[in-house]
């Protein structure tokens, strides 16, 4: 293993990682909902009364926050190396997979080690590994 | 004010991943990338927020109603079951080929890049899949 130093932002990634999760905590505070984002997209196509708005509201200000952002600050720069077909088969795999895992990095891994969940911790060690591994094969044994 | 407030935290966890840099795709494979150059940047990311909201949950299991008036809902799950570890692994899966998960994907649908549109299109169409089979064996609620 070799550290990347070129790429390394240890005080940015810190601060945050700090401010999600200052978000995750207001959320289970003031709406008394965990801060997780496949759980609280994934519930939209399930729509039942009065559980509606508040996924609407909390999603409308994710997908804002970078217009925000970039009216003061520069985001980093951003780098995707998959093709299409390749994100068609990752969003497909993230999407039934966050769902039937009951939720995604935000949920088991942020919020649910957060409360210090042993479901969570599982969760969170299984997508870590199959996510080093799928990585590995891909730079590794088919590139 | 629940409304407001939920807006209010989707967008400082959309500033969070921004300036974390979890929004790049290549910096979270680079995390991945145990076997290359590896950045370790995403797990102070979580170390970070697990660190700041482990005083809120140690609070909220302390009470039945959050602030603004809701009934705090706490996942009730203890289950460790083949859906969760399988669900896991797919969607690591999925995370690794892209260097996408949900939460900087949808942050990502209004800067003006193709890919992250078409990453969380697959994702809901992958999202109604599961709803689909959770209604034919009359798991929904």
């Amino acid at each position: 293993m070799t550290i990347d130093w070129a790429n390394f932002t240890p005080w940015a990634s810190l601060a945050g990682g700090m401010l999600i999760g200052l978000a995750a905590a207001m959320f289970i505070l003031l709406n008394g909902r965990i801060a997780g984002i496949s759980g609280v997209v994934g519930g939209l196509l399930r729509p039942a009364t009065g559980d509606v708005l508040w996924r609407v509201a909390f999603v409308a200000g994710l997908v804002l926050a970078p217009l925000l952002y970039q009216s003061a600050f520069t985001p980093p720069a951003v780098e995707v190396n998959a093709s299409v077909a390749v994100l068609i088969v990752a969003g497909l795999l993230v999407g039934i997979g966050t769902r039937f895992g009951s939720g995604c990095t935000s949920g088991h891994g942020v919020c649910g080690l957060g409360r210090r969940s042993p479901r969570s911790l599982v969760a969170t060690l299984a997508f870590m590994a199959s996510g080093f591994l799928t990585v590995f094969v891909i730079r590794h044994l088919i590139s | 004010m629940n409304i407001v407030s939920a807006f209010v935290v989707g967008v400082l966890f959309g500033f969070g991943l921004i300036l974390s840099g979890m929004t790049d795709p290549s910096k979270v494979q680079g995390f991945l990338d145990i076997a290359g150059l590896w950045d370790p940047s995403l797990g102070l990311v979580m170390g970070g927020a697990i660190l700041v909201s482990s005083v809120a949950f140690f609070f909220a299991s302390k009470r039945s109603r959050a602030l603004l008036g809701e009934e705090i809902r706490m996942p009730s799950a203890t289950e460790i079951d083949k859906r969760l570890v399988l669900g896991s692994l797919a969607f690591g899966a999925g995370w690794g080929l892209a260097g996408y998960c949900p939460g900087p994907a949808v942050a990502s649908l209004f800067t003006g890049m193709v890919e992250p549109v078409i990453f969380v299109a697959a994702m809901l169409v992958g999202m109604a899949m599961y709803e689909l089979q959770a209604r034919l064996s009359g798991r929904l609620k």
